[in-house]
């Protein structure tokens, strides 16, 4: 089961500002297993997409030297009130998972 | 078709041809990739082992230096696992955004396709396994340029 993603939408004038945080391991296939001693498999988001209202406005194509956890932070021009933001995420094992967050009234 | 005095609703019912059809066309949507519209994964750009052959394999050609692509980084970063990139290209169309660590053990990072009224603005966190240079590709108007940054990792995050 995926870790869940946090999204949060900041409206300012008429562009949304997205901050996305990834629960992920992005393992390198480098790092070796403490107790093991053997390397962990590489296991990290290959893509990333995000739409509004929708319509697609990001699509990320990312290596395993995205961070851990990945944040990604981007901005929709021409966004307003009640539109909804998506992201979805798919990684080399197929997996994935997808968050959706309304846009909220600028404040 | 069915119509008597009984049933003079119009026979809804799809016939054999159109059903196959309808089917065929579902079934092709559904084979489909999930976003028919993003950028396809490089896997030889990605698998590349210097950041030469990855901004060749990313198609990436004599890009053309450039002071309008802003990169806000830390000038030595402590943790080469978490290290904070913001990249602003001011460049008129830019569609895409593309990260290379140049000593990395594989150089490209990422790609970043705006669409639809994004602004031409990441924020993220990559890895850094040692000291390199911060290689920031953007293509624009059908054009590449280029900038970059060194930044000095203490603690290579590739292990990480």
């Amino acid at each position: 089961m995926a870790e869940p993603i946090r999204l949060r939408v900041k409206l300012e004038g008429d562009v949304a500002e997205v901050r996305v945080l990834i629960g992920h391991p992005m393992e390198t296939g480098l790092r070796k297993d403490p107790k093991s001693g053997e390397l962990v498999p590489l296991h990290f988001i290959k893509s990333v997409t995000a739409t509004l209202n929708g319509k697609p406005v990001l699509a990320a194509q990312w290596s395993q030297a995205m961070s851990r956890n990945p944040y990604l932070q981007f901005r929709i021009k021409g966004a307003k009130a009640d539109d909804e933001v998506g992201i979805e995420w798919v990684d080399n094992r197929g997996e994935s998972n997808r968050a959706r967050a309304k846009v909220p009234a600028a404040g | 078709m069915r119509s008597t005095a009984l049933n003079t609703k119009p026979d809804l019912r799809l016939s054999r041809r159109s059903f196959l059809a309808l089917s065929a066309a579902v079934l092709a949507a559904a084979l489909r990739p999930l976003h028919a519209w993003a950028g396809e994964w490089n896997k030889a750009a990605f698998d590349a082992r210097n950041v030469n052959d990855a901004l060749k394999s990313a198609g990436i050609l004599n890009p053309a230096a450039s002071a309008d692509i802003v990169i806000k980084a830390p000038e030595i970063a402590e943790n080469g696992a978490q290290v904070p990139v913001d990249i602003l290209s001011k460049l008129p169309g830019t569609d895409t955004v593309y990260i290379f660590v140049d000593k990395n053990p594989q150089p490209f990072v990422g790609s970043f396709d705006f669409l639809n009224g994004a602004e031409a603005f990441i924020s993220t966190r990559i890895k850094m396994g040692e000291t390199s240079n911060l290689r920031v590709v953007v293509r624009a108007g059908g054009k590449h340029f280029v900038a970059t940054r060194e930044i000095k990792v203490t603690i290579g995050g590739c292990g990480a």
